[in-house]
């Protein structure tokens, strides 16, 4: 099993905003054993020979050649990397799987069929399968033999999971369930051997079933017609009295929500990898073609426009990488010593997983955002001709834009991410009151005078840092003193409060990771630049998100004076960005791609 | 039979390459490496004779501490077991001096077959192969796009010029040099990622080496020395200026 070792705090969920964090304590992708690198070349060079020649026949004549090469890629692990040995698997870490992800994720299209098999299409059974069921799926599903596929959404039930209307209904012999209904946009759906899904029994009892593609009165309908990913299978899933065996009900009956919303977490911060591997190969295309496209005498990359746009997709890219792997080094300090053998193993993993929920949701909505901005500049860079489908970046572009809908879209996200900080609150699981208690009483004391302050490398952007995380932390005390438990209705002031705070989780991550990097004695420059421009342009963001969440709280003297607290904390001296992107577009030129 | 394969840590291909300063190598802070391409080509020939004729496969690597990565690749792939001589100054010897510390390491293991590519595709001396051979004493054969045992032999066919082979019978033990493309590489699987953790690197300090006598003086960028000229202008009048340019200015007509 590839172990990370590293010194890191078991940090409670959401902790991150009352607690201060050490650079060692983040894991960052600098903290990759020999063996995950050696998972990334080998996942990449499976892509550039297996998948890549391939791309146009996926994505326009035939989508079914990817279940060839993802069968291939069985061969090799790749589809196996987190399942058990003795079921067929790697039994890697969490880590591998995310490695896995981030470098098969070249193509929007196979990576849909990847990402969908290996994470909601197997891992259902995975955590939550018993010992026979995994017996008798896992080994399919691990080689590829067999596709997976999840059916969680219907025409009237996307974002509101719990609202379906599939029903299943106890044969009176008392062996099978009976399953009625429509499945709406089903991943691999037309190609998939196995679903898991979720259907209500007597209309009620909300339960996830193992159902075989063979069994009879399960049809998927016609592939959709896809603004992008046009290469994955995209179906619906009709279910005519489909006779599905009692042992192939998979977790508890009544409890189906915990398996759809767990496998949900782990989506969302696979996302984070899945994204950030697509913005490398944005780059990396878009950069190539800076350095050949002429214009007016000169290469396109000698202009500075041009270079801001590439710096600035490299800089979005590293805090989207530094946020994905920090989360993923999170959940693996809880899986030390983990074993597949301990009975309560996947309730481990489980566990580990749901801690960082609000984490994971900000890696979904910023991954995801970043990925999009990446491709849309990628096509910018390219002019006219990235508006050509002979170019990679036009398909990348129109690839991009699921990624803010699936897995929860990014509103659905923003309105957990904080739900969940407070709920977290409420159960006492999080002194989330405390601290804003105790950062009220600060205001209320007079300002410490800035008599020349600790200067030095980091020393204002970890400032910014702290303050980032005060706003937050102030807001969401006016916030919930306006409006209580009906908070939860505000939907815009709740995603408001998220943008603050997974900036300032954001700002953190790229700021500890660049930190550390400098402290291994390595070249920090680069980290320490993009690290730099970000902690300022996001902390314009996060003052400008949080005058319109105040100023829905509070009106007249109280308002000036929460404004006029926000304007000390949002308060930096600013550097030459222009510059700075400028150094940041050169690395990015010289080298040809991403890199930190 | 027993197989060492001797393989090289070179830069990744297509890598944007800078020169040091003094312009004595390239910089290698930014660079990411990999096996050179030829011993990839020779680690598969030999994985493939073991799965045939049974035995051992043992990778050899004279490199820095950065080589480690790829020898964990050749286990990866299947080599049983690896002997890395280890120094981060390997690079002032020469081809005598690195074949000479090869063949110590070679000798101790006493192999029916030595295998490595025919050529380097950093420095592209193709010498190491020879040199060993004759520092061990057995024979060898260069360029080699198959080999088939035949007992206590192995039949070879060596690439010639001009799309000519040679086909040769030789004794064993023997050093073949591996020409690129003669099979299909496999991938590295996870699962031989996970094994090559527990497989036996012996690290092994260089034993002294003769000192160089060939010197890398400078790493340059090849100097442009050809030039293209157009002539503008119609067919006629294009073939009146070429017919002068080559009688008086190149004065070859």
């Amino acid at each position: 099993m590839a172990t990370t070792t590293f010194p890191i705090a078991k940090p409670k969920g959401g902790a991150f905003l009352l607690e201060q964090r050490q650079p060692h304590e983040v894991f960052t992708p600098e903290d990759f054993t020999d063996e995950h690198r050696a998972i990334g070349r080998a996942t990449a060079e499976f892509f550039a020979k297996e998948v890549a020649p391939h791309l146009d026949t996926i994505q326009y004549e035939d989508k079914s050649v990817a279940v060839g090469i993802m069968r291939k890629s069985g061969e090799l692990g790749l589809t196996g990397v987190i399942i058990p040995e003795k079921f067929g698997g790697m039994e890697m870490d969490l880590t591998s799987m995310m490695i896995v992800g981030e470098n098969i994720a070249g193509d929007g299209s196979y990576a849909g069929w990847h990402a969908a098999h290996t994470g909601i299409g197997t891992l259902p059974i995975l955590l939550f399968g018993t010992e026979e069921q995994k017996a008798k799926y896992l080994p399919k599903l691990a080689s590829a033999e067999w596709v997976g596929a999840y059916c969680l959404s219907e025409p009237q039930a996307g974002s509101d999971a719990l609202a379906i209307k599939t029903r299943a209904e106890l044969s009176p012999d008392g062996k099978h369930y009976i399953l009625n209904g429509q499945k709406m946009w089903i991943t691999n759906g037309g190609y998939a051997d196995l679903y898991t899904i979720f259907a209500k029994i007597d209309g009620e009892k909300f339960t996830a079933f193992i159902v075989e593609r063979s069994f009879p009165g399960v049809q998927p309908g016609a592939e959709e017609k896809k603004m992008g990913i046009r290469g994955s299978s995209t179906t619906p899933i009709f279910l005519d009295n489909v006779k599905v065996p009692v042992e192939n009900v998979l977790g508890e009956i009544g409890r189906g929500h915990i398996i759809a919303f767990n496998i949900l977490n782990l989506g969302r911060l696979k996302l984070g990898p899945l994204a950030i591997g697509g913005c490398k190969d944005v780059i990396a295309i878009a950069a190539k073609y800076a350095k050949e496209r002429k214009a007016f005498g000169k290469t396109i990359s000698a202009f500075g426009m041009i270079q801001q746009k590439l710096a600035e997709m490299a800089i979005r890219t590293y805090i989207g990488e530094s946020m994905s792997y920090r989360v993923v080094g999170m959940i693996e300090s809880h899986l030390e010593n983990f074993s597949w053998d301990a009975p309560d193993a996947a309730q481990t993993k489980l566990k580990a997983v749901e801690e960082y929920a609000t984490e994971s949701s900000y890696v979904k909505v910023f991954a995801s955002e970043v990925l999009d901005f990446v491709v849309d500049e990628g096509v910018q860079i390219h002019g006219g001709y990235g508006f050509h489908q002979d170019y990679a970046v036009e398909r990348a572009y129109r690839d991009s834009r699921i990624n803010r809908i699936f897995e929860g879209t990014n509103e659905i996200n923003r309105l957990l991410a904080t739900g969940m900080l407070l709920k977290r609150a409420q159960r006492g699981a999080l002194p989330l009151v405390q601290a804003v208690m105790k950062l009220q009483n600060e205001l209320l004391s007079p300002p410490e005078l800035n008599l020349g302050g600790p200067v030095g490398p980091f020393v204002a952007e970890t400032k910014l840092v702290e303050n980032a995380k005060k706003i937050g932390l102030m807001t969401l005390g006016i916030a919930f003193q306006k409006y209580m438990t009906t908070i939860d209705e505000q939907q815009e002031l709740l995603a408001s409060i998220t943008d603050i705070m997974m900036n300032a989780f954001a700002m953190e991550s790229g700021l500890l990771r660049a930190q550390k990097i400098a402290a291994s004695g390595k070249n920090a420059q680069n980290a320490t630049e993009m690290a730099a421009v970000f902690c300022r342009e996001a902390m314009d963001s996060i003052e400008a998100a949080a005058k319109v969440a105040l100023a829905n709280c509070q009106e007249g003297d109280a308002l000036r004076m929460s404004l006029a607290v926000l304007k000390r904390f949002a308060k930096y001296e600013p550097i030459d960005a222009i510059k700075l992107r400028r150094n940041i577009a050169a690395r990015v030129l010289e080298t040809g791609k991403y890199t930190v | 039979m027993k197989i060492v394969v001797a393989i090289k840590q070179v830069p990744v291909r297509d890598s944007q390459l800078r020169i040091e300063s003094d312009q004595r190598w390239i910089q290698e802070d930014d660079l990411g490496f990999e096996i050179n391409e030829p011993d990839a080509y020779a680690l598969e020939e030999a994985l493939q004779l073991k799965e045939k004729h049974g035995g051992e496969v043992v990778a050899l690597c004279a490199g820095p501490s950065r080589a480690t990565q790829t020898i964990r690749e050749a286990l990866a792939k299947g080599a049983d077991r690896a002997i890395h001589i280890e120094d981060d100054n390997l690079r002032d010897l020469d081809t005598f001096g690195i074949a000479t510390l090869l063949a110590g390491a070679v000798k101790a293991e006493k192999p029916d077959l030595i295998l490595t590519g025919l050529q380097s595709d950093d420095l592209g001396y193709g010498q190491t192969g020879v040199v060993l051979a004759e520092l061990l004493g057995v024979p060898h054969a260069t360029i080699i796009m198959q080999v088939e045992v035949q007992g206590g032999s192995i039949q070879v066919k060596r690439e010639l010029e001009g799309g000519w082979f040679q086909h040769i019978e030789m004794p064993l033990p023997a050093v073949l040099t591996i020409q690129s493309g003669i099979n299909k590489l496999r991938y590295a699987t996870l699962m031989g990622i996970k094994k090559a953790k527990s497989k036996e690197i012996k690290s092994v300090t260089p034993a002294a080496a003769p000192a160089a006598t060939a010197v890398l003086e400078r790493v340059y960028v090849p100097q442009k020395s050809k030039q293209t000229q157009i002539f503008e202008g119609d067919a006629k009048s294009a073939a009146a200026k070429l017919v002068e340019k080559l009688k008086f200015e190149v004065r070859i007509i």
